[in-house]
C-alpha cells in the first residue's frame, strides 16, 4: 500500500460501502424494476402524476431556503462583527435549539400553529381577530395556520436556519481584518466594503448554507407531515408511502428517490460552478 | 520642498492604559522618504496606523496640510496603505485589485456631487500604474498565481494609481527574501522619486532604512529617539540605543576631561567633540569597522583575541580588552590567542550624552545572544548557526 495511513480509513469507507453505496445500488435497481421482477421504465413513466408534488417540494424549499439566507446572513454578519465573548454565546444560541429532538421541535410549532393553539388563543385574547373580522367582513373563529404552505416553510426555515446561519458566520469570522482596513484605505465606505469585499468573500459560505438547507428542506417529510396535514404532500411524504404507508410500492418509492436526487445534485452541481471561482479564493 | 505636510503635534496612544506612544511631536516634509525604525513595538506601526486613520491617538493631533484630520475616516484621507501582508482582494484579479480604488465615486472638490472616474481613464491609469511597478500584462492574472514579489508590486500599484499625498508602508518587504528586498528597496526609491510624493516607511530592519531614506526616525518604548539623516544617525547616534540599534557599536563609558578629550581605560584619547562640562561621564561609541589592528607595541590598547568569525568581506573579531569585549570588522585574520594592538583615530570617536540607555548595549561579552537580538531573523539564524561550531 503506498500509504500506510490509508488503513485508518478502512472502518469509514466500509460504513460508507455497506450503508450508503449499497442502498443507492439497492435504489437504482428498485427503480428499474417491476412488481414481478425484471426491468421497466414503468415507475417513471407513472410519475408523472406526481408532478405537481415535486414541483411543490422545490418551491417550498426554495422559498425556505431564501428565507433562511435573508435571516441568517445579517445575523450571521453582526455575530462575527463583535467580540469573541459574544460570538461564543451567540453562536451557541444559535446552535441551542438544535440540541432538542427535531420531532418535538416540530411537534411543539404544531400545537403553536393550531386553530385552537397557542397563537390563535393569543389573537383572540387581544382581539385580533375579532378586529379583523371586522375590518374584512370575514366570520373567522381563528387564523387558519396550520396545514399550510406557510406553516411548512416556517417549520423548514425554524428547523434548518442554524445551518445557514453557521457557515456564512464562520467564513466571515475568518476573512483578514487588513482586506476590510484596505479596501476602506482605497476610498470604501461601509456599505461599499460590505458589498465589494465581504458579500463576494463570504459567499462560499452561502453557497454551503444554500445547501445545506435546501437538501434537508426538498426531502423533509416529517414537517410537512405535522404542519402541512395531508393536504401538502411534499416527495418526502411521498416516497414514505410508497415504503411505509398504504400505497405500499418501493418500485414508485424508489424511482421518485432516485429522480429527486438526480435534480439536486445537477442543482449543486450548478451552483458550485458558479461559484467556483470565489470558493479558489478563499482557499488562497 | 520642505513643505511640513503631515504634522502629529503631541500624540499619545495608549492601549488598555498602557502608554505606546509617548508625547510624539513629528512633522513629514512633502516629497521626502521618512523612515520610522524601531523594534517591535516601538510604536512605529501605531504611528503609521495614526496617519492613516485606523487610529485615533487617545490626546494630540495630526495635522494634514494645517488641517486637524483626527476624526476623518481612512476612506477620506489623502493618504494610501501598502499593508505588511499586502492585504490584495483574492476575488479580483490583478487589474481589478487595481483598479479598486479608482472605481469609487469621489465627492468633487467644489460640490457635493459625487464624481466617477470614466472607465477609459481607470484603464489607462491602472495600466500606466502596472507599468510603473513592472507588471505589465499580468492585468488578468489572479492573485494567488502571483509570486510574493509580484503581489508586493500590485499592493503598491493599489495604493499609488489613486495618486495619494502620502504612501504609507508598512514593513512592506518583511515577506520576501533577502534577494528580492533588496531589489524592492531600490525600486521603491525609483518609483518615490518618480512620483514625487511622501513615503512614509516602518521598518525594524536597520539597512534597509539607511539604504532608501531621506529622514530616519529612530523610535522606542513610544518615544522618538532620534531624527536624521541616514549618515547624521550612523555617524552620530545620540544615545546607546540608537548607536546599538543602527549598526553595530563598542560603547563603553569614558569621562570628557576638556573639548576634544575623552578618557576611557584610564587613557585620554583625542576626538572630535566639545561641549561637554569638565568630567563630564559620557558614552564613547566605537563602530567596529573603524578599529585598526595593529601590532601590540603599537597599539594604544592590547588585548587579547577570544574569537574569530569570517563573514565574507570581513572578519567579526572579538577581542578582550581587561575583562570588556569589543567587536573588530577587519579584512585581516588574527588568530584566536594572539595579543594585539589597536589605534583610534580622533574621527573614529563618537561622544554620546549618558542617557537612560547607557550600559545597556553595546557589550560583547556574549556575541552571539547579542547577535540574535539585533539581527532579526537572518541575525539570528547565523548566531544559532556559530552556536553550534562554537561547541
Amino acid at each position: 500500500m503506498r500509504n500506510k495511513r490509508a488503513l485508518f480509513a478502512v472502518p469509514y469507507v466500509g460504513w460508507m460501502a455497506l450503508f450508503v453505496l449499497a442502498p443507492i445500488v439497492m435504489v437504482v435497481i428498485y427503480a428499474f424494476s417491476a412488481a414481478s421482477g425484471g426491468f421497466t421504465l414503468d415507475n417513471f413513466a407513472r410519475m408523472g402524476t406526481y408532478a405537481v408534488v415535486f414541483a411543490r417540494s422545490f418551491k417550498l424549499a426554495l422559498i425556505a431556503t431564501a428565507v433562511c439566507l435573508l435571516v441568517g446572513y445579517p445575523v450571521a454578519y453582526m455575530i462575527s462583527r463583535e467580540g469573541p465573548r459574544f460570538q461564543r454565546i451567540a453562536m451557541m444560541l444559535v446552535m441551542l435549539p438544535m440540541w432538542m429532538n427535531f420531532l418535538l421541535r416540530t411537534y411543539s410549532w404544531m400545537s403553536i400553529l393550531e386553530n385552537t393553539g397557542l397563537l390563535n388563543r393569543f389573537f383572540s385574547a387581544v382581539g385580533l381577530i375579532g378586529l379583523v373580522n371586522r375590518l374584512c367582513g370575514t366570520d373567522l373563529a381563528y387564523f387558519p395556520m396550520i396545514n399550510t404552505q406557510g406553516a411548512v416553510v416556517l417549520g423548514m426555515v425554524y428547523n434548518y436556519l442554524p445551518f445557514m446561519i453557521l457557515p456564512i458566520y464562520s467564513v466571515i469570522e475568518k476573512l483578514d481584518g487588513s482586506l476590510l482596513e484596505a479596501a476602506r484605505d482605497l476610498g470604501a465606505n461601509s456599505a461599499r466594503v460590505f458589498l465589494r469585499v465581504i458579500l463576494p468573500l463570504s459567499l462560499p459560505g452561502v453557497l454551503s448554507g444554500v445547501t445545506m438547507v435546501f437538501v434537508p428542506s426538498v426531502s423533509t417529510f416529517a414537517i410537512s407531515k405535522l404542519l402541512g396535514g395531508s393536504n401538502e404532500l411534499l416527495l418526502g411524504d411521498l416516497i414514505e408511502q410508497q415504503f411505509l404507508g398504504t400505497a405500499y410500492n418501493p418500485y414508485l418509492g424508489s424511482a421518485i428517490a432516485l429522480v429527486m436526487m438526480v435534480i439536486v445534485v445537477v442543482c449543486m452541481a450548478v451552483m458550485n460552478r458558479f461559484g467556483e471561482g470565489e470558493e479558489q479564493a478563499v482557499m488562497l | 520642498m520642505s513643505k511640513k505636510l503631515i504634522r502629529l503635534a503631541d500624540c499619545c496612544m495608549a492601549f488598555d492604559g498602557e502608554l505606546v506612544l509617548d508625547h510624539i511631536n513629528l512633522y513629514f516634509n512633502d516629497s521626502e522618504f521618512l523612515t520610522l525604525l524601531g523594534p517591535s513595538g516601538c510604536g512605529k506601526t501605531t504611528t503609521l496606523r495614526i496617519i492613516g486613520g485606523f487610529l485615533t491617538p487617545t490626546s494630540g493631533e495630526v495635522l494634514f496640510d494645517g488641517a486637524r484630520i483626527n476624526d476623518i475616516p481612512p476612506n477620506l484621507r489623502q493618504v494610501n496603505t501598502v499593508f505588511q501582508r499586502y492585504a490584495l482582494f483574492p476575488h479580483l484579479n490583478v487589474f481589478e485589485n487595481v483598479a479598486f480604488g479608482l472605481r469609487i465615486p469621489k465627492t468633487a472638490d467644489d460640490g457635493r456631487k459625487k464624481v466617477r472616474v470614466p472607465e477609459e481613464e481607470i484603464r489607462s491609469r491602472v495600466l500606466e500604474m502596472l507599468e510603473v511597478v513592472s507588471l505589465k500584462g499580468f492585468e488578468r492574472r489572479r492573485i494567488n498565481e502571483l509570486s510574493g514579489g509580484q503581489q508586493q508590486r500590485v499592493a503598491i500599484a493599489r495604493a499609488l494609481v489613486n495618486r495619494p499625498k502620502v504612501l504609507l508602508l508598512d514593513e512592506p518587504l518583511g515577506a520576501l527574501d533577502l534577494r528580492l528586498r533588496k531589489d524592492m528597496q531600490s525600486e521603491l526609491k525609483r518609483i518615490q522619486q518618480q512620483l514625487g510624493i511622501t513615503f512614509i516607511y516602518v521598518t525594524h530592519d536597520q539597512e534597509e532604512a539607511l539604504a532608501m531614506s531621506d529622514t530616519i526616525v529612530v523610535m522606542d518604548q513610544g518615544r522618538i529617539q532620534q531624527i536624521g539623516t541616514p549618515e547624521d544617525i550612523y555617524n552620530e547616534p545620540k544615545n546607546a540605543f540608537v548607536a546599538d540599534f543602527i549598526g553595530e557599536s563598542n560603547i563603553l563609558d569614558g569621562v570628557m576631561h576638556e573639548d576634544y578629550v575623552v578618557e576611557f581605560f584610564n587613557r585620554k584619547f583625542k576626538c572630535l567633540d566639545k561641549g561637554f562640562a569638565p568630567m563630564e561621564s559620557v558614552d564613547v561609541v566605537i563602530r567596529p569597522e573603524d578599529i585598526d589592528i595593529v601590532p601590540q607595541e603599537k597599539g594604544q590598547l592590547r588585548g587579547t583575541v577570544t574569537s574569530v568569525t569570517f563573514k565574507g568581506v570581513h572578519y567579526d573579531t572579538i577581542v578582550d580588552f581587561k575583562g570588556f569585549k569589543w567587536l573588530i570588522q577587519t579584512t585581516d585574520y588574527h588568530p584566536e590567542g594572539e595579543t594585539i594592538g589597536i589605534v583610534l583615530n580622533p574621527d573614529d570617536i563618537h561622544i554620546m550624552r549618558k542617557s537612560e540607555y547607557s550600559g545597556m548595549f553595546g557589550d560583547y561579552s556574549s556575541y552571539s545572544e547579542e547577535y540574535e537580538e539585533i539581527g532579526g531573523f537572518d541575525g539570528a539564524e547565523e548566531a544559532a548557526r556559530e552556536a553550534g561550531h562554537e561547541e
